[in-house]
């Protein structure tokens, strides 16, 4: 076991797989040479050769789409799109192509593309920086949708993506980059829990709360403290975005009878939504409340000296869980 | 009509005068559009083994393809499928490239490359598959190394920059080719293809096709230069040549896959032809499209161009027009009987090859439909417009 940071933990990731598969390449900006502008990548190119990283031009839909003609060939392309407000150039080539292609050839054609998007907020950056895009895509069939909250998984899980035949967007939480947790290198991906599992992080019997990417240490926060008021919060990493592993969160419901979702991305037609009405269907007569979503807002994503009131923070998640306690809350008294 | 120097004859209306692709440009031509051989110094070169025989074979392919055209589009029009794109004119630019291609290269087309899956010895009901509702697709790429249509405009030709990357990567000596129209042109991904193209310098071939009309927007709208003089300014080297000329085509695309076997990088073709029919079975070009014009082109018909220079040659016998004809009438009942008998794809169909491996939420979503099919006795009568109940 070894202590390194999530953009450490990635890199050596992506590094097992380039040893392990010459059919895997890296595309991206600033990949090469720079090492990415996260570092994520640095030293690949070094180590594998400019064919095996290659540092592209500028030019989203081009850095997608030719990686449509390298799985076309065999190859297992892993590309970065830089920011997480830079995948709409290339959003034509991910929806209609790389996440079609395996259906329209009727299978004949595999498309093992893994995505890398860094996103989220909380970097002090301008626009463009610090969205979560991740909803555009857990709606389109044929893609998954992953993403990592721990060094661990960060390692795990892109090896998983890589290998996986089926088109991956792995969505790295840019502002835990510099997060440190234990990492055994050791671990077999194949025998790891698999990236479509969510994973219960902690027991509690009050409330069930939902939580992936960058929320989740923001969750766990939230439980400890909650703990402290004597309330017990049981914490679901959903790990998958698309699909979204039900079984867990259901059993959980089940046994708490209160849903908490938080994202950073808008409410409206968000992943909180997808996974309140889905818990709703199945879980109805043993919801205690009706689920509650803790989620940024539906504006576009603020400039950075008030992105902390966008994001939710361990307060915002609390008076969330107060809401679906029946506890007094922010919103006590108002009816609808 | 007026026939200038250069051999194409052409309206020269103040209107057209200067646009992109107008019939008078410069550009290569080796059979005018009487049917006479030109030679030329630099792409005699690239045809000189095509013998009588080959020519004539040129030609049954054309006659072929006409053939296959004017079937599905009365398939289109008698019920039996949905849509049809038809490629009416463009049968020199099509066989000419087709014809030019290795069974190891890839070709990466839009969805009026008809001609072109023809040559790659495509299966001929897979051609109507997408047409007629059955598919998304249509066959396996890896058979003919061709994919399937591109509905997108433009975003194949990333596709075949791609795998060019990888063919360089393999250091192999096959090529990809990318077929897109003039409107194409005005797409980001042509662009952005191009960039990488040139800035990897990959084997990779852009075949555009002028036929002047991007449904009904002329070529004008698209660019106010000739589209190969486009492809300079990404240091990627360009030949225009006569898209109705089955020669001129063969010579453009074998000089461009020897370059780009050779190491040379990609090369764009800008191929001037002329879309005769509507853009689809759905289209209806009199609203926008002047009658003289499609005269013009009619006269410059690369079928009956080349069976001019067969005529001049003394290969044109009356046994070989027969053999075509009969040629051309045995595929088009082919096509006709694979239309007919094709078997109705399933209700559960729907739910296959979205992925590779299991998702948890469609085999949900699989899982239900299934039961409430299984509802009613007759699953295929369950579902209609109107509902069943």
């Amino acid at each position: 076991m070894t202590q390194l940071t999530f953009a450490r933990a990635i890199n050596a990731g992506l590094r097992k797989s380039l040893e392990n598969d010459s059919k895997v390449v890296l595309l991206g900006e600033d990949i090469g040479t720079l090492g990415g502008v996260f570092r994520v990548t640095d030293g690949l190119q070094k180590d594998f050769g400019t064919h095996r990283v290659v540092d592209t031009p500028l030019a989203e839909s081009a850095i997608v789409g030719t990686a449509v003609g390298l799985a076309y060939r065999g190859y297992r392309p892993v590309v970065e799109i830089q920011f997480d407000g830079f995948i709409y150039p290339a959003f034509d080539q991910i929806v209609s192509q790389v996440a079609k292609l395996h259906y329209r050839t009727l299978g004949a054609v595999k498309m093992p593309i893994t995505i890398r998007v860094p996103f989220g907020g909380g970097i002090g950056s301008p626009e463009h920086h610090s969205e979560s895009p991740e909803a555009y895509f857990t709606h389109t069939s044929g893609l998954r949708v992953v993403t990592v909250a721990n060094p661990q998984d960060a390692y795990t899980v892109i090896q998983q993506a890589i290998s996986c035949d089926d088109p991956v967007l792995y969505f790295e939480p840019k502002r835990r980059y510099h997060d440190k947790g234990e990492v055994d290198e050791s671990v077999d991906p194949a025998k790891a829990l698999p990236m479509d599992k969510a994973r219960v992080l902690t027991d509690g019997s009050d409330v069930t709360l939902v939580a992936y990417g960058p929320l989740v240490k923001t969750a766990l926060d939230a439980a400890s403290a909650a703990a402290d008021e004597g309330i017990s919060i049981e914490v679901i990493d959903l790990r998958s975005l698309a699909p979204v592993d039900y079984e867990p969160v259901v059993a959980s419901v089940r046994k708490t009878g209160r849903l908490v979702v938080t994202h950073e991305a808008g409410q409206s037609g968000g992943l909180g939504a997808e996974v309140a009405a889905s818990i709703t269907e199945r879980c109805f007569y043993h919801l205690e409340a009706a689920p509650v979503r803790v989620t940024g807002f539906d504006i576009p994503y603020p400039y950075s000296k008030l992105e902390m009131h966008h994001l939710p923070g361990l307060d915002r998640i609390l008076d969330g869980v107060d809401r679906a306690l029946g506890r007094p809350n922010s919103l006590s008294g108002l009816e609808g | 009509m007026s026939t200038d120097e250069t051999g194409h004859g052409g309206a020269q209306t103040p209107e057209s005068a200067g646009n992109p692709g107008t019939p008078g440009q410069e550009f290569l031509q080796l059979i005018t559009p009487a049917g006479e051989r030109i030679s030329h110094p630099e792409f005699d070169f690239w045809v000189r083994d095509i013998t009588d025989e080959q020519l004539c074979s040129l030609f049954e392919d054309m006659t072929v393809i006409r053939r296959i055209d004017v079937e599905a589009t009365a398939l289109q029009r008698q019920g039996e499928l949905a849509l049809w794109p038809p490629l009416l004119g463009q049968e020199a630019a099509q066989i000419g490239s087709g014809r030019s291609l290795r069974a190891d290269d890839f070709v990466f087309s839009s969805y009026r490359e008809n001609g072109v899956a023809y040559c790659r010895g495509v299966d001929l009901t897979d051609l109507l598959r997408v047409w007629r509702g059955n598919a998304s697709g249509g066959w396996d790429p890896y058979s003919i190394n061709m994919a399937t249509p591109q509905i997108i405009i433009g975003a194949q030709t990333l596709h075949a920059t791609g795998y060019a990357m990888g063919i360089q990567n393999d250091g192999a000596d096959a090529a990809a080719i990318t077929y897109f129209g003039d409107g194409a042109t005005s797409e980001g991904d042509v662009s952005e293809a191009m960039v990488f193209a040139a800035s990897f310098q990959v084997p990779v071939v852009f075949f555009c096709t002028n036929n002047h009309w991007a449904i009904s927007e002329p070529v004008r709208l698209q660019s106010h230069i000739q589209l190969a003089d486009r492809a300079a300014g990404f240091g990627i080297p360009s030949l225009r040549v006569d898209g109705n000329d089955v020669l001129a085509v063969m010579a453009a695309t074998r000089l461009a896959l020897d370059r780009a076997r050779r190491g040379g990088g990609p090369t764009f073709i800008e191929a001037v032809s002329y879309r005769m029919g509507p853009h689809t079975t759905a289209d209806d070009p009199t609203r926008y499209r002047d009658a003289n014009e499609l005269e013009d082109w009619a006269a410059k018909d690369p079928i009956s161009r080349l069976a001019g220079l067969l005529d001049r040659k003394g290969l044109l016998s009356p046994e070989l027009q027969q053999q075509v004809k009969d040629k051309a009438n045995a595929v088009a009942a082919e096509v006709r009987r694979g239309c007919t008998t094709m078997p109705n794809p399933q209700p559960m169909d729907i739910f296959k090859h979205v992925y590779s491996t299991p998702n948890s939420w469609l085999e949900r979503q699989q899982d239900h439909y299934a039961r409430y099919l299984a509802s009613f006795g007759d699953p295929a009568g369950a579902v209609s417009e109107e509902g069943a109940r």
